[in-house]
């Protein structure tokens, strides 16, 4: 594979032709003659190109990152070794020992390497709790299971502190524990270097160069949390582990040992003072033993390399031959803010001249260099980064080295956040409210007997009890949840005896589930969801000292890294631990069948598609369409992920995945298990009603509670296929008419790769994918606008369901507070900033109470009121902007008209500049769009009482019935009156616009046609 | 009328120390003078009915019904006319009602063939003159009367009471042109659990939103508080969202510490009423 990188580096073969060779084999005719023959004799290793240089950049980044992140998974049997490297190891030997790892299989690397993943992470934000003795179910078990003989040592060291590198540094198993974990299984045949890591895992280097540095592990940290911490109660944070699987060492004597490994390599460690040197951690600065190396460009050692490097690697990225676009950003970002570079053993890496193209001499051989490359790639990369939010343009614009390698990105970059929209929602975190008593489903006449009535209002009685008494005490340490609540759980739904009593509590769990969890807002979430905002808002300075503060007072608030694993934040906990505590095989199965037709019914809910017009406001109707599409989004991602925790709930548990003939076995019986959903069904709809953007990224919540076994049946193996084949078409550069909108896109790989980083997805599946025959084609017949083309993601839509993408932002904050730390001296004393009405309530005023009563008035009415009462409001709203353009503004028009010729003949048939023309008559008719909020609102108020009135049904009682007109009034008029207020002028000026060109073309043709083009500079 | 939870202790502890008569009563007021009379009533019977659960076993030995049955009989036989129930139970420290009732139910398992049913005593004891035998139905009505905390007299008066405030609150929402609907409507509509009133078009009281309001004419102790949250309050909350609970005769302070959660608790009815705003042009 080297081989391709070298003859690329030897300018023998260009890039573009090698990325066609990677990404579509064939080669084109295009391709140079020469250029083909170079490849075509690397046929055989084509598809274990960009393993092979990602696996590349992580190795040769080791030295600024030893924590560096995931490395994706390679091609078993690629050869990752790098040609004609001396004293390397021997190849392809199986279990040699100064291999880093012993090279194993598919299985038991994936095993070991998600595992690592995990280690750091921190799960939820509310406490994970050892949950010994429960069996097999927590999906955190299921996963942790893989491997047995990693699993206890890894999870002991998330356990001992989620993200904490000095920690995670000392990794017994990984470091000198060979011996006790030998190869297992096959190898495939194939070379098999000491350079070859699996996915997610940076070897832990046991070669002699760098046993002296710091040992590169598994990228488990993120960046801003690194407070060792060692309260028992650090345990439970173990993102994976609930109950230690069978035949684990005991956790005594699992940090017994941590404790002995890392005493000891501090006494090894030549570089006492360099704890981690692992970028945007903070820990340098609190120590304030280290010092960032400042990165000069003068100083990069060979440019011409680098930026080679950086065109291939960003090429792959474009054509999503990655697996994961944002953890290769993430990578990037963390080249660009690595601190210092540890010194190598045999510090000899003069660039011989003569060497530059082949890859001997390393890749980075200095802070510069690696600053270099990422600068490079993100000015690839610009479009993507264009897209991310507010909080993290503005770090990377202020990045003082990406200014220094890259003035002119950082224009660009300062530019992108110059022009985002400034989203800072504090959206408010909805009350834990009950579902509401309603007599149509709720009364005795729904119920079989007098006693199932009874039992059912008892049961409600419980359920939130038992809820109540969670929200207060979940936070509590040493609070249990199975402890606490089980036995109620248990005997509540123990009285569950009749079916139709199963459905009812159902209905009760899942309308809750959907009312508590479907904003993100929802507890816990908000929190996590809202915490940059606020760090955003302050300034460097401030930002630092928050840092600090925060790592002394909080657990780290990292939602864990660029590919977090699939977690249950805030309420969610609740009723997985629920369901997890009621263990009732009927309730699990009424559960599955009501998300599951709740997921069909949304997921074919007629979204209204939006028609692309000329006019402005259509504008209006689809703000609200987008409200809409978001609500469904993440109410189909809340069900799916339920869905998929309780259907793979009996299938995950702490044994690695099978093997041989047990895995045939389990595989006969599995594959003819219909599938609790028909996802392949519904997936193929989605593509060919152009809806995948609706229904992939429920899809990916689904799939990631899979278990092992569920990629390796036909049934879902092809819905990966699929998911694969959909991941290389989403092109972001691509933007054809009719294509997938960019932030459409977006998120679907961002959620696609994540979803390729689960560890129950083999890995082999990304790289491999490709290679089956069933090509991916689309049928868009069927639909010329999808809801794909239409764009109804937004950026908060995108952080929402993604918030990993936060983590960039974090990365660079962290990188900040570093830095001011080094400028100013490390900040002993902290003094705590305040950020005032931030986290807390919004205070109660006026207009929010209104708000409020106007939310609580349809909590206890039927679900139609609210239905009849908000498609009053959109319609009246979006009649109110026509009204307002039929009417005041085709007056305005008119006079403009006149005001024209009026100038016209006073001024004769030259008349002058018509921009200034029209400048002149936008002055003096704009003002008058400022009656166009009176009017809009005066339309309102006429029009939706009467349509509210025609609409609910004749018994709806007065009180209700003017209560209703007028929310619907004001929702109306706040619809009609956004939209007015923000387009009114531009409206104006184009309509003016149109009309002085109509009446300068009528008065001669040249001066209309200049006008024109004068014009449209300005409008 | 909303007491610390240091002040209600203050009078509680007083009432342990005297006897559940109206005399009592009057040097409780006396030395209480800036509680009302209501609130102190009722403090009262809660604090009796408190300490006759604790005592009830006691008398409710056979040896004991024994004992009181003969003391009963010995006592008529000298005087009928004589209050023999009523100081037998003021000496014994129980209940005059349920001392009438003990003695009803010895008496009528003497002289009735099959033991007698709950209801016939309950009906017995609402109306004395249904008791066979006349000088046990002179024993029983003194009893009755003169018991403040106990019997069907006491219970009517109780009702009556409750029933006038909620009457009140009703009148009070028209009045201020809340439109709701009331326990009859809701039962008649199928709901499994009832409060007085429902909104039906939520208001906020004190910035807080409520749905429905429960009016209680009692002081809100602990006691009667929790057990109102685990039948009723929660209960509603379940169904129907926040709501208002108006003790009318005051309440312990600290209890009031589910105003986040949505239950509200006021001793009359609110003036920071805010209504959904009907917009105007």
């Amino acid at each position: 594979m080297a081989a391709v990188l070298e003859s690329l580096l030897r300018e023998e073969v260009s890039v573009e032709a090698a990325v066609r060779w990677i990404a579509r084999s064939a080669q084109s005719s295009e391709d140079d003659p020469g250029e083909a023959a170079a490849l075509s004799s690397l046929q055989p290793l084509r598809k274990e190109f960009v393993p092979f240089l990602l696996n590349f950049l992580r190795e040769q980044s080791s030295r600024v990152l030893p924590q560096g992140p995931p490395t994706p998974a390679k091609a078993p049997g690629a050869s990752a070794a790098l040609p004609g490297r001396a004293g390397g190891p021997p190849r392809g030997s199986r279990g040699a020992r100064s291999q880093l790892f012993p090279p194993t299989e598919a299985p038991s690397t994936a095993a070991e390497a998600p595992l690592a993943r995990r280690g750091g992470r921190r799960r939820c934000p509310g406490p994970a709790r050892e949950r010994g003795g429960r069996g097999p179910g927590a999906p955190e078990e299921g996963f942790s299971g893989e491997s047995v003989p990693w699993a206890g040592g890894r999870r002991l060291r998330g356990s001992g502190s989620p993200s904490s590198p000095s920690l995670a540094l000392s990794d017994p198993p990984n470091l000198s524990n060979l011996e006790e974990f030998p190869p297992v299984g096959s190898v495939p045949p194939g070379p098999a270097g000491r350079t070859k890591p699996s996915r997610r895992i940076n070897p832990t280097p046991v070669s002699e160069e760098r046993s002296l540095s710091k040992p590169k592990t598994c990228f488990t940290s993120p960046p801003i949390s690194c407070v060792p911490s060692s309260q028992p109660s650090a345990l439970d944070t173990s993102p994976w582990g609930l109950g230690l699987p069978p035949g684990c060492r005991s956790l005594q004597e699992e940090r017994e040992m941590l404790r002995k490994e890392r005493s000891k390599q501090l006494l090894q460690s030549p570089v006492p003072t360099c704890p981690t040197p692992e970028s945007g951690s903070p820990l340098p600065s609190r120590t304030g033993s280290l010092t960032d190396e400042p990165a000069d460009p003068a100083r990069v050692s060979s440019c011409q390399r680098l930026e080679l490097v950086a065109l291939v690697y960003s090429s792959c990225i474009a054509e999503n031959l990655v697996p994961n676009l944002f953890l290769e950003l993430f990578f990037v970002l963390q080249l660009l803010t690595a601190r210092r570079m540890v010194a190598a053993k045999h510090n000899d890496h003069e660039p011989s001249p003569d060497a530059l193209d082949s890859l001997e001499n390393p890749l980075f051989q200095s802070i510069h260099d690696c600053v270099f490359f990422a600068v490079q790639v993100l000015e690839h990369q610009f479009q993507v980064l264009s897209h991310l939010d507010k909080g993290t343009l503005k770090l990377l614009a202020e990045n003082e080295r990406l200014l220094c390698f890259s003035p002119a990105l950082q224009g660009r970059l300062r530019a992108a956040y110059e022009g985002s929209a400034a989203k800072v929602s504090l959206a408010m975190p909805p009350s834990a409210q009950a579902v509401s008593f309603q007599p149509e489903t709720d009364n005795r006449a729904n119920f079989s007997s007098d006693r199932a009535f009874h039992t059912f209002k008892k049961q409600r009685d419980v359920f939130y009890e038992v809820l109540r008494e969670w929200e207060d005490r979940h936070e509590e340490p040493g609070w249990d949840f199975e402890k606490g609540l089980g036995s109620r759980i248990r005997a509540m739904m123990g009285q569950l005896s009749a079916a139709c009593n199963h459905s009812h509590f159902v209905r009760l769990f899942q309308k809750q589930l959907l009312q508590m969890c479907q904003h993100p807002g929802g507890a816990g979430a908000a929190v996590l969801g809202e915490a940059p905002d606020v760090l955003s808002m302050l300034g460097a300075d401030k930002l630092g000292r928050l840092r600090r503060l925060q790592e002394r007072l909080v657990a780290p608030q990292s939602s864990g890294g660029p590919c977090p694993p699939p977690t249950f934040p805030g309420c969610q906990g609740f009723f997985r631990d629920f369901i997890l505590s009621a263990s009732s095989f009927q309730f699990n199965q009424h559960l599955m069948d009501s998300l599951s037709l709740k997921i069909r019914e949304l997921n074919g809910l007629a979204l209204p598609q939006h028609e692309p017009s000329d006019d402005g406001e259509s504008d209006v109707d689809w703000q609200g369409e987008r409200r809409q599409f978001a609500v469904v989004l993440l109410s189909l991602r809340l069900l799916a992920k339920f869905l998929g925790f309780v259907a793979f709930l009996p299938y995950r548990g702490p044994e690695p995945p099978p093997t041989g003939e047990l895995q045939d076995s389990i595989l006969a019986l599995r594959s003819q298990v219909p599938p609790v959903l028909d996802v392949r069904a519904l997936l193929q709809q989605g593509l060919r009603a152009r809806r995948a953007v609706l229904t992939v990224p429920w899809l990916v919540e689904f799939l990631s509670f899979a278990d092992h076994v569920v990629p390796l049946l036909d049934y879902y193996r092809s819905v990966f296929t699929v998911l694969l084949h959909l991941h290389r078409s989403l092109v972001l550069s691509q933007e054809n008419e009719g294509e997938m909108c960019f932030l459409n896109k977006l998120l679907l790989l961002a959620v696609l790769g994540w979803l390729f980083q689960i560890p129950t997805v083999p890995e082999d599946l990304f790289f491999l994918g490709e290679s089956q025959s069933d090509p991916f084609e689309v049928d868009t017949v069927a639909s010329e606008h999808g809801l794909d083309s239409v764009p109804v993601v937004d950026q908060q839509l995108l952080y929402t369901c993604c918030p990993y993408i936060g983590e960039l932002r974090k990365l660079l904050a962290s990188w900040v507070s570093g830095s001011s730390g080094r400028s100013g001296g490390f900040v002993r004393k902290i003094t705590p900033t305040t950020t005032t009405g931030l986290g807390a309530q919004p205070p109660q005023t006026g207009q929010g109470l209104q708000a409020q009563l106007a939310q609580a008035f349809f909590h206890n009415q039927p679900p139609s009121l609210r239905r009849t009462v908000e498609f009053v409001a959109e319609r009246i709203g979006s009649n109110c902007v026509k009204h307002i353009k039929a009417t005041l503004v085709a007056d305005l028009v008119h006079q403009a008209e006149l005001l024209l010729q009026e100038q016209l003949v006073t001024q004769g048939q030259e008349g002058g500049d018509p921009a200034h023309l029209l400048e002149i008559l936008c002055s003096q008719l704009c003002p008058h769009g400022a009656q166009a909020l009176t009017q809009g609102r005066e339309f309102c108020q006429r029009k939706s009482p009467g349509a509210v009135r025609a609409l609910l049904p004749e018994e709806t009682p007065a009180a209700v019935l003017s209560s209703a007109e007028s929310i619907a009034v004001g929702l109306a008029t706040e619809k009609a009156c956004a939209w007015l207020s923000a387009n009114i002028t531009a409206l104006i000026r184009r309509e003016v616009k149109v009309a002085v060109s109509r009446t300068l073309r009528a008065q001669g043709p040249e001066p209309a046609a200049w006008g024109e083009r004068r014009g449209c500079s300005h409008a | 009328m909303i007491l610390t939870k240091a002040q209600y202790d203050e009078i509680a502890q007083c009432l342990v120390s005297v006897p559940p008569t109206r005399q009592s009563l009057r040097k409780l007021k006396q030395r209480f003078p800036s509680q009302s009379q209501a609130t102190l009533l009722s403090i009262f019977s809660q604090e009796y009915q408190k300490h006759i659960k604790r005592t009830h076993a006691k008398h409710h030995t056979l040896e004991a019904i024994e004992s009181y049955y003969q003391r009963y009989l010995n006592g008529v036989l000298k005087n009928g006319a004589a209050p023999v129930l009523l100081e037998l139970a003021n000496e014994v420290d129980y209940a005059p009602s349920l001392m009438a009732r003990l003695i009803l139910e010895r008496f009528l398992q003497e002289h009735e063939e099959t033991p007698p049913s709950k209801s016939v005593i309950n009906s017995m004891l609402r109306d004395p003159s249904q008791i066979p035998d006349g000088v046990l139905a002179n024993q029983v009505y003194q009893c009755i009367v003169n018991d403040c905390c106990y019997g069907p007299l006491v219970d009517c008066i109780k009702h009556a009471i409750g029933h006038e405030h909620e009457v009140l609150l009703r009148d009070l929402l028209l009045e201020k042109n809340l439109s709701f609907l009331d326990e009859d409507q809701l039962r008649a509509k199928g709901y499994d659990k009832t409060p007085d009133f429902i909104l039906q078009v939520p208001v906020a009281v004190e910035g807080h939103i409520i749905h429905w309001i429960e009016s209680k004419a009692s002081f809100g102790d602990e006691c009667s508080h929790h057990a109102y949250l685990h039948d009723q309050f929660w209960s509603y909350w379940n169904r129907f969202g926040p709501g208002l609970v108006i003790y009318w005769y005051g309440f312990i302070q600290e209890l009031d510490c589910n105003r986040e959660r949505g239950i509200l608790l006021k001793a009359s009815f609110p003036t920071d009423i805010v209504t959904l705003c009907h917009s105007t042009v």
